[in-house]
C-alpha cells in the first residue's frame, strides 16, 4: 500500500528571488508522526501550506510527485481539494490568535465543517464539537461554543483549532506548532489525545515543532530541515543515536534526555544566519557556518545514505 | 455597551444644539426678516406690524431660546407663507424624502457591494481596474447633470420612466438612480478594500483549510467581516442623501422635504428652513447611532467581553 501522503521534489518560490522550499521530499505513513525540525524561517509551515494548496498569492509551487491516499494531489483542482481539506485532511496553522473567523461563535465555526463534509444535522455537529472540546481539556465545552474568539486565549484558541480539525476524523493531520500556547499537563493530554487517534483511526500527523522533547516522546521519523531542503532524515531513535549531518549534530548538541529537558528550550542554537537563497544556487546552503566545509561545499551536494530510511545531504560520507 | 450608548447620546445633543444655533444664526444672517417676509410693495407700517407679530422686535437671544425651547417640545412653529403648522408640512413631505433616499440608498448597495467583491476577488486585473475607473467617474459627475443626462435619455427618448413627479414607484428610479451614485464610489472601494484585506487574513486560510464552498468563504467569512465598515458609511451616506436631496427634488420635481426647503429659501419663510434643517441633522445623527448599533451587532468583539 502505497503512503499516506507521499511528496516527491517539492518547491516552493515566492516571487523571482526567493525559493522557501527546494525540493523536498517526504512522506507520512499511515498512523505515525513524522516531525519536521529546524530552525525559523527554514520554510516548515511553507512545506505544510503546499501540501494543503494553501500558499499565499504569489507563490509558485511544484514537484514532481505529491499523493495522499493515492490521488495526485497535483491534479487537483479547487474543488478537489475542498473535498479532501477540513475532511480527510486537515491542519493546525501556527497563529492560533487569528485563525479563527471574529464574527462567528466557536460552535458555529467548528460545526460548518462537519455539516458540509459529512452532511450532519446541526444538533449532531454541536454534540460532536463539545466531545471534541472536552477531549482537548476544556471545560465548561457548553459555554466555549458560544463564546466568540476574542473571549477566548490564546491557549483555548489553539484548543478550538486542534478540536475543530478533529471534527471530521481525518486522516491526515498537519499540526504546525499546535501546542506552543498550551501549558505542560495540556499539551501532553493533546499528544496523548493525538496517540489515540493514531492507534484507533490510523491517523498520521506531519508534526511542526521546534520541541525536541515532544520530537524525542512522539516522533516516528524526524526530517531535519535548512534552509529550503531536508537535510536529514531518520527514524527518531536513529536520527538521535546517530545524526550523521553537521546541522544536526548542532542541533542535537544539547539534546535532551527525553522528558527530562527544559521547557521551550530553542533548538541548539548554532552560530550565523541562514543565507538568503534565490533560484540557481548551488552548494551546501550551511557552508558558511559549518565547522567541517571546504570549497567541495560549494559543488553539488550528493545524498548519501547511511542506513536503509536514513540519509543526509553533505559530502561528508562518515 | 450601555456607557457607549450614553456617550452616543451626549455627542447627538451636542450635534443637534450645535445645528439649531447654525440654522438660527444663518436664517438671521440674510437681511432683515421683516422686511423681506413684507415683500417689496410693503409700507413701513407693514414692516413693523409683520415685526411685532412675529416676535422679531424681541433681542435676538430671547427669540433663539424661545425657538429652541419650543423645538425641544415638538413645536416648530408655523410657516408664514403655507399658513399651516411646520410640523405638519414636514410630515407631510418627509415619506417622499425617506422613500428618495431609501431607494438611492438600496441602488447604491445593489451596485458596490458586488462590484466591490468582484474588484477584490480579481485584484489588479483588468476586471479590477475597470471597476475603480467606474467609482472614480461616479464620484466626479455633478448629480444635477447626471439627473438632466438620465431624463433625457430614459425618460425622454426611451420613455421608460416618468421624468418628474411622485405618482408611482417609477418616479423613485432615476432620482434614486441619480442620489445612488453620489454614494456608489466610496462604498464599492470600500468593500473592495474591505474584501481584499478579510480574503487575505489568517480566518480565511482557515475557512479554505475547512474545504468550506468558495460561496460560503466570500460570503459568509469574508462579505461578513467587510462589511462592518461599510455598513457605517451606508447609513452615512443616506444622510448625505437626505441633504442632496434638497438638488435632486428640485430637479424632478419631487415634492418632499426638500422641495420645501428649496421653496421656503426663496420665501424667506424662516421658520421652515429652520425647521428642515434640524430635522434633517437629527436625522442624519441618528443614523451614525444607527451604524454604530450595526456595527456592534456585525462585529462581536465590540459588545465587549
Ligand atoms: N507569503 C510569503 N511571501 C514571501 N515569502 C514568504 C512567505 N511565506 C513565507 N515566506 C518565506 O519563506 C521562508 C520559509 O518560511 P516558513 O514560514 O516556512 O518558515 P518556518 O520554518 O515555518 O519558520 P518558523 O519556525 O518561524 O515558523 C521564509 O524565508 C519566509 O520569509
Ligand atoms: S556539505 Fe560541507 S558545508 Fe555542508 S554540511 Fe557537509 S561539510 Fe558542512
Ligand atoms: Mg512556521
Amino acid at each position: 500500500m502505497s503512503a499516506l501522503l507521499d511528496v516527491e521534489g517539492l518547491e516552493v518560490g515566492f516571487g523571482s528571488r526567493t525559493s522557501a522550499v527546494r525540493g523536498i521530499s517526504l512522506t507520512v505513513e499511515r498512523g505515525e508522526t513524522h516531525c519536521l525540525v529546524g530552525e525559523s524561517g527554514c520554510g516548515k509551515s511553507v512545506t505544510a501550506l503546499a501540501v494543503m494548496n494553501l500558499l499565499a498569492r504569489g507563490s509558485h509551487r511544484t514537484a514532481r510527485r505529491m499523493t495522499f491516499q493515492g490521488e495526485d494531489l497535483l491534479k487537483l483542482n479547487d474543488r478537489g481539494m475542498a473535498r479532501l481539506r477540513g475532511n480527510a485532511m486537515a491542519m493546525i496553522f501556527q497563529e492560533p490568535m487569528t485563525s479563527l473567523n471574529p464574527a462567528y461563535t466557536v460552535g458555529s465555526q467548528m460545526t460548518e465543517v462537519l455539516r458540509r463534509h459529512k452532511g450532519a444535522s446541526q444538533r449532531a455537529a454541536t454534540d460532536r464539537a463539545a466531545d471534541l472540546l472536552a477531549r482537548v481539556g476544556i471545560t465548561a465545552p457548553g459555554l466555549r461554543l458560544g463564546q466568540f474568539p476574542h473571549q477566548l486565549s490564546g491557549g483555548l484558541r489553539q484548543r478550538v483549532m486542534i478540536a475543530m480539525a478533529l471534527m471530521c476524523d481525518p486522516q491526515l493531520l498537519i499540526a504546525d506548532e499546535p501546542t506552543t500556547a498550551l501549558d505542560v499537563t495540556v499539551q501532553a493530554q493533546i499528544l496523548r489525545l493525538l496517540a489515540e487517534l493514531q492507534r484507533d483511526l490510523g491517523l498520521g500527523v506531519l508534526l511542526i515543532t521546534h520541541d525536541l522533547g515532544i520530537v524525542a516522546r512522539v516522533a516516528t521519523r524526524v526530517s531535519v530541515m535548512y534552509a529550503g531542503e531536508v537535510v536529514e532524515s531518520a527514524a527518531t531513535a536513529q536520527l538521535f543515536a546517530d545524526p550523521r549531518h553537521p546541522y544536526t549534530k548542532g542541533l542535537l548538541r544539547c539534546v535532551p534526555v527525553p522528558g527530562k529537558q527544559r521547557q521551550d528550550e530553542p533548538l541548539g542554537s548554532i552560530p550565523g544566519t541562514v543565507p538568503r537563497i534565490g533560484p540557481g544556487f548551488a552548494g551546501c546552503a550551511f557552508r558558511e557556518r559549518c565547522d567541517f566545509a571546504d570549497e567541495t561545499c560549494a559543488h553539488i551536494i550528493p545524498r548519501h545514505a547511511a542506513s536503509p530510511g536514513h540519509d543526509y545531504l553533505c559530502r561528508l560520507t562518515a | 455597551m450601555f456607557n457607549f450608548l450614553i456617550r452616543r447620546l451626549v455627542v447627538a445633543a451636542l450635534v443637534a444644539a450645535t445645528v439649531m444655533t447654525l440654522a438660527f444664526i444663518l436664517t438671521r444672517l440674510s437681511g432683515d426678516l421683516a422686511t423681506s417676509i413684507a415683500g417689496p410693495n410693503a409700507t413701513q407700517a407693514d414692516i413693523e406690524a409683520i415685526r411685532l407679530a412675529y416676535g422679531l422686535d424681541r433681542p435676538v437671544l430671547s427669540q433663539f431660546f424661545d425657538w429652541v425651547g419650543r423645538a425641544l417640545t415638538g413645536d416648530l412653529g408655523e410657516s408664514y407663507f403655507f399658513k399651516a403648522r411646520v410640523s405638519t408640512l414636514i410630515a407631510e413631505r418627509m415619506p417622499v424624502t425617506l422613500t428618495l433616499g431609501l431607494t438611492g440608498l438600496v441602488i447604491a448597495l445593489v451596485v458596490s457591494l458586488p462590484l466591490g467583491i468582484l474588484a477584490a476577488v480579481r485584484e489588479n486585473t483588468g476586471l479590477d481596474r475597470v471597476v475603480q475607473m467606474v467609482a472614480l467617474f461616479g464620484q466626479a459627475m455633478p448629480s444635477f447633470w447626471l439627473g438632466l443626462i438620465l431624463m433625457i435619455t430614459l425618460g425622454l427618448n426611451l420613455g421608460w420612466l416618468p421624468i418628474s413627479g411622485t405618482g408611482s414607484w417609477q418616479h423613485f428610479v432615476m432620482p434614486g438612480i441619480v442620489l445612488a451614485f453620489s454614494a456608489i464610489p466610496a462604498l464599492t472601494r470600500l468593500t473592495r478594500a474591505g474584501m481584499i484585506q478579510a480574503m487575505g487574513s489568517d480566518y480565511i486560510r482557515t475557512a479554505r483549510a475547512k474545504g468550506l464552498s468558495r460561496a460560503s468563504i466570500l460570503l459568509k467569512h469574508a462579505l461578513r467581516n467587510a462589511a462592518i465598515p461599510v455598513v457605517a458609511i451606508a447609513a452615512v451616506q443616506l444622510g448625505f442623501m437626505l441633504g442632496g436631496s434638497i438638488v435632486i427634488e428640485q430637479v424632478f420635481a419631487l415634492h418632499g422635504v426638500g422641495f420645501l426647503a428649496w421653496e421656503s429659501i426663496g420665501k424667506n419663510d424662516f421658520p421652515v428652513v429652520q425647521a428642515v434643517v434640524l430635522v434633517l441633522a437629527v436625522i442624519y445623527v441618528a443614523l451614525t447611532m444607527v451604524a454604530d448599533l450595526m456595527n456592534a451587532v456585525l462585529d462581536p468583539r465590540l459588545r465587549g467581553p
